[in-house]
């Protein structure tokens, strides 16, 4: 097994003519998955993007391993990733997960043999629509004390000199207070906005996709991610609803929307009923 | 990987009129890649609850694993969900405090050795110990303690939890 080329696949499509040769000149000008050249295996109204990956990168062993090597995830996750975006640009596509693998060519036809018609119900949902990334920022005033030990007792000479001066204490908690005010209005306003991103997609998206919000205190990203939600948007209205998005927080202080894709419909492949907007 | 797409045909063909986006945030990625897309169970079966694991972790990681390396987080080296490496250097962890704790049980034995030695043959009280080392390693914990069984931290903790309950 370990000796054997396995195939990776990609992405499903439809196999008509025009589709598929789009694909395969967008293909050529690529590579996948270790670098390998992307091919697609047609069966009866449906494709695959598919290339060989070498048996002993992709068994299960060794997938298990690899998954966990951060530079090979990532290596893997934009190949992956560049295969999808770059299909998505010229057809429809259903993105399949990362390290969808097959024993050969013959076992992902079969594959597409089996599902053929809920890929095809799958294709028709996304034809003409384009997914996009909303994320809401909060870009919370940083702690800013004064000095990190406590105040220092004032002397009762440091009093006479400055006799104005009120009591640090009070000045301490009042500066907190104000802090922690500020926090607060920024706070507010993030969720004005996630609001706004909400109401301004009605009428143009036709689902949601809520993502878990991104913890950037590794990133140097600026501000919490608030929203991390994902929307389908008829390819029509993507330029529109890009628009109302990233100027849905203008005039709120502290607040920054950031639109990514478009993507491909990643997040709305999962059965339906899960992704519905409410 | 973060290189341009080459586009082969002509851009009035793309259906996307902001251009391909391969250089997009690894976070987004992942959360896709990962997360969504069509579940289906290949020849090749990944456990899936793994990465579920995987991506709840990743979700720290939004920056690339370069970036992040670059300021110094690579706590997914130490960390046994996330590398196969993390469980070896543990062990050598684990190992390398047994070792310190049996070199410092083993310095105590040969010093209480040498205090009786030293004990049996000078008779008289003024006279200094030969190696100046020794005066040193005579910790005053080793003096009050002698002939305990090696769990001198146990036995600190103890004596200081007696201490602090009485009034």
């Amino acid at each position: 097994m370990n000796a054997r080329r396995l195939s990776y696949a990609y992405a499903v499509v439809r196999s008509s003519d025009a589709v598929t040769q789009a694909a395969r000149e967008a293909l050529a000008d690529i590579r996948g998955v270790a670098g390998a050249p992307v091919t697609l295996v047609r069966s009866g109204p449906v494709a695959a993007a598919v290339s060989a990956v070498p048996g002993e990168e992709f068994s299960e062993a060794a997938l298990r391993a690899r998954l966990e090597d951060l530079a090979w995830l990532e290596s893997t996750a934009r190949a992956h990733h560049l295969v999808i975006e770059t299909l998505a640009a010229r057809t429809t596509v259903l993105p399949l997960r990362l390290a969808t693998v097959y024993l050969d060519e013959s076992r992902v036809e079969r594959m597409l043999g089996e599902r053929q018609e809920a890929f095809a119900a799958l294709l028709d949902r996304f034809d003409d629509h384009v997914e996009w990334g909303v994320k809401v920022y909060a870009e919370l005033p940083t702690v800013s004390e004064p000095s990190p030990a406590p105040a220092p007792t004032p002397s009762p000479a440091a009093h006479a000199a400055s006799p104005a001066e009120p009591d640090p204490g009070r000045a301490y908690l009042r500066r907190r207070r104000q802090h922690h005010q500020a926090r607060e209005d920024t706070r507010r306003a993030a969720e004005e906005a996630v609001r706004r991103t909400e109401e301004r997609a009605r009428g143009l998206a036709v689902e949601r996709a809520r993502h878990r919000p991104q913890q950037g205190t590794l990133a140097r990203v600026p501000g919490e991610n608030v929203a991390n939600d994902a929307y389908l948007v008829p390819r029509a209205l993507a330029e529109e609803f890009r628009a109302r998005m990233l100027h849905a927080a203008d005039d709120l202080p502290g607040v920054r929307v950031e639109v990514t894709g478009p993507w491909a419909p990643y997040s709305f492949t999962a059965p339906p009923e899960g992704a519905r907007p409410r | 990987m973060t290189e341009p797409v080459p586009t082969g045909s002509t851009p009035s063909r793309s259906l996307y009129p902001y251009g391909e986006q391969s250089g997009a945030n690894l976070a987004d990625i992942l959360e896709r890649v990962l997360d969504k897309g069509i579940v289906i169970v290949g020849d090749i079966k990944i456990n899936l609850l793994d990465i579920e694991l995987l991506t709840i972790k990743l979700r720290l990681l939004v920056a690339s694993v370069d970036k992040a390396k670059e300021i110094g987080i690579d706590w997914w080296e130490h960390d046994p969900a996330l590398s196969s490496r993390a469980d070896h250097r543990h062990s050598l962890e684990e190992q390398n405090e047994r070792l310190r704790a049996e070199v410092r049980e083993l310095r105590r034995r040969v010093e209480q050795a040498e205090k009786v030695e030293r004990g049996e043959r000078t008779a008289s009280a003024g006279e200094l110990p030969a190696r100046g080392s020794g005066t040193r390693r005579r910790s005053p914990e080793t003096e009050r303690e002698p002939g305990a069984e090696p769990r001198r931290p146990r036995r600190k903790r103890d004596d200081a939890e007696d201490r602090g309950r009485e009034p």
